[in-house]
């Protein structure tokens, strides 16, 4: 019986090594690319085969010397990024601090549209928006296209994040609000002084998840954005696909340089990630 | 503490400001209204409002300066066969995301989660990687993967077996490979996640009185596992659906850009894109969205159904 178990045991264990360098093959096959003359990838295509001879750090060279300006679109990502998940957390906490806190009249109802919003895929919503925008442009001067306000402005108050943080402010213990209004707290005070502090965890949560999403959105920000200096990193990449120049050159190490201060980020914080990605599937 | 303590003189002056001011912060009545206010103003400027003008659209032919209502005209252009093919690419790309992308990672979910495994939560993170990546940067990759010269990775692979290079991306059957390769590459490790997350939820106690009845692994997963996993399937599937329904990303990668060697790789939203974008013809592209807002609607309906039969049935 013991021995037969030991067997189980290794079995899973070669199962799930396997499959585990399978996942990799890719990233090592794209890191391996990245050392090699762009050239060569273009004319042989990707492969994992280590070429020491031939291999060196030009490609990445090339991120900072070529005219594309790849740091540009790093650093506009990163931005972008930091705007889009402080001010949606901030936005959608406190909304969803409202729905779980408070009794009031059309509660339902305006929870219902939450829910709404999350079963419309944003890709339909994206024709009429960018009509809007034009439309606010030509009304009033303010030029929501081919700025950053364009893009986190329509998603500030999600409806994921609400849901979520409802779930979990819920689940805090009601005696802190009723503490803080005796301390002459007001309404508000108890959100951002109380409350929020002690749903830390969520938004690390949270934040990891509208993160991610946001340093790789490309569909949305491709039809706000206009101008080559204001492109996020997702849109830059997809732009070099034709092997124009040092394109590719610029694609395969630009690619590596992009998922890097994810993965740094996995490393550091795994339990957040994990919450956060399956913050919306598990509800009880 | 404020300026107000510490400056007495000032006090009057402010005092009917502050007081209201003060009263306003501690008004229970109000203060709901103004926490859900955000929500409410980005539901009816951002997501109501451009559903309402999108239907009004789909009857119109929107020219610069020029709007003329042309009825069911949009609707009746969708007899394209080109839009047919998109429907086409995005039904067997749900279909086939769906029939990997559930039993393969519930499957694997099982077996980390099993009492026998070691290093669980090392290979769980593994697993996790690719998710990390953008679909755009994985994108490339498999665009370059599935490359059509001799050297490329997938065409080494089919010379291993003595298989000639295959042009992957050129033909409709091979580049779908590609996408679905690339859909499994990215999605499994989270949909191990979700599934562990469903298992952490069934009590041990479930297993052990099993194990005493004598019930085999096969048993014990068919009555156990498999019908407290139901709610974490049905919410996999609903977003594989919307995932898979609205997938455009992926095909744009994968062909490097909207347009691809006799429409192989267009999508329902690459086709909007194109009709609403590239081509100015936001009337149609309004239509195609609407048809695709449709599908959506009938698939959350029937999930919904789906969901509250169970609930009834765990009620009695």
């Amino acid at each position: 019986m013991k021995t037969r178990k030991h067997i189980l045991t290794a079995g899973l264990i070669l199962l799930f090594t396997l499959l585990s360098v399978i996942v990799l093959i890719p990233l090592f096959a794209i890191l391996m690319a990245s050392f090699k003359p762009a050239t060569e990838v273009f004319r042989k295509g990707l492969n994992m085969s280590i070429e020491l001879p031939v291999m060196s750090f030009d490609n990445y060279l090339c991120l900072f010397t070529g005219t594309e300006g790849y740091f540009t679109w790093f650093g506009n990502s990163a931005l972008l990024t930091v705007i889009q998940t402080v001010s949606t957390l901030l936005v959608s906490s406190f909304v969803g601090y409202g729905f779980a806190i408070y009794q009031f009249k059309g509660k339902n109802l305006i929870f219902g549209c939450v829910l709404l919003v999350m079963m419309v895929p944003l890709e339909i919503i994206i024709l009429p928006l960018f009509q809007l925008f034009m439309g606010i442009k030509a009304l009033t001067g303010i030029a929501l296209i081919d700025s950053y306000a364009g893009i986190v402005l329509p998603f500030v108050a999600q409806a994921m994040p609400i849901f979520f943080f409802r779930q979990y402010m819920s689940g805090l213990p009601h005696d802190f609000v009723d503490a803080g209004r005796v301390d002459g707290c007001s309404e508000y005070g108890i959100f951002f002084r109380i409350m929020m502090p002690l749903a830390v965890p969520s938004f690390a949560a949270m934040g990891i998840l509208v993160g991610m999403n946001s340093w790789n959105s490309f569909l949305w920000p491709l039809i706000v954005i206009r101008s080559q200096s204001r492109m996020t990193l997702p849109l830059g990449l997809a732009s070099l696909l034709s092997p124009y120049g040092n394109n590719y050159a610029i694609l395969l190490a630009g690619s590596v340089m992009a998922i890097i201060p994810v993965l740094i980020l996995f490393v550091g914080f795994q339990r957040y990630f994990i919450e956060g990605m399956t913050a919306g599937g598990v509800k009880g | 503490m404020s300026a107000a303590t510490q400056n007495p003189a000032r006090r009057p002056s402010n005092k009917g400001g502050m007081a209201s001011l003060r009263h306003f912060g501690h008004n229970q009545k109000v203060a709901p209204y103004v926490f859900v206010a955000p929500f409410i103003i980005t539901f009816l400027l951002f997501f109501l409002y451009p559903i309402i003008s999108t239907v009004i659209m789909s009857f119109q032919n929107i020219l610069p300066k020029q709007v003329e209502f042309i009825g069911l005209q949009n609707y009746i252009n969708l007899n394209d066969p080109i839009f047919f093919k998109a429907i086409g690419l995005n039904l067997r790309y749900t279909f086939f995301t769906l029939l990997i992308l559930i039993p393969l990672p519930m499957l694997l979910a099982v077996m980390l989660d099993s009492k026998m495994m070691r290093a669980r939560n090392f290979f769980r993170s593994t697993l996790f990687i690719p998710a990390l990546t953008s679909v755009v940067v994985a994108g490339t990759i498999f665009r370059l993967i599935f490359g059509e010269m001799p050297g490329s990775l997938m065409n080494q692979m089919l010379a291993l077996f003595g298989g000639k290079a295959i042009k992957w991306l050129k033909l409709a059957d091979t580049s779908f490979i590609a996408l679905l390769t690339l859909a499994t590459w990215r999605w499994m490790g989270v949909n191990i996640l979700y599934f562990l997350a469903g298992l952490q939820n069934i009590p041990r106690e479930l297993y052990e009185s099993a194990e005493i009845d004598g019930a085999n692994a096969w048993h014990r997963f068919r009555s156990i596992v498999l019908p407290m996993l139901k709610p974490v399937s049905i919410y996999v599937l609903t977003i594989s659906i919307y995932g898979g329904m609205a997938m455009f990303t992926e095909s744009y990668m994968i062909f490097s850009g909207n347009r691809s060697p006799g429409h192989i790789g267009v999508t329902i939203v690459g086709y909007l894109y194109r009709k609403a974008f590239e081509e100015n013809n936001m009337g149609y592209g309004s239509a195609i969205g609407l048809v695709l807002l449709l599908i959506v609607m009938v698939v959350n309906v029937v999930q919904l159904y789906i969901n509250g039969t169970i609930r009834k049935e765990r009620q009695s």
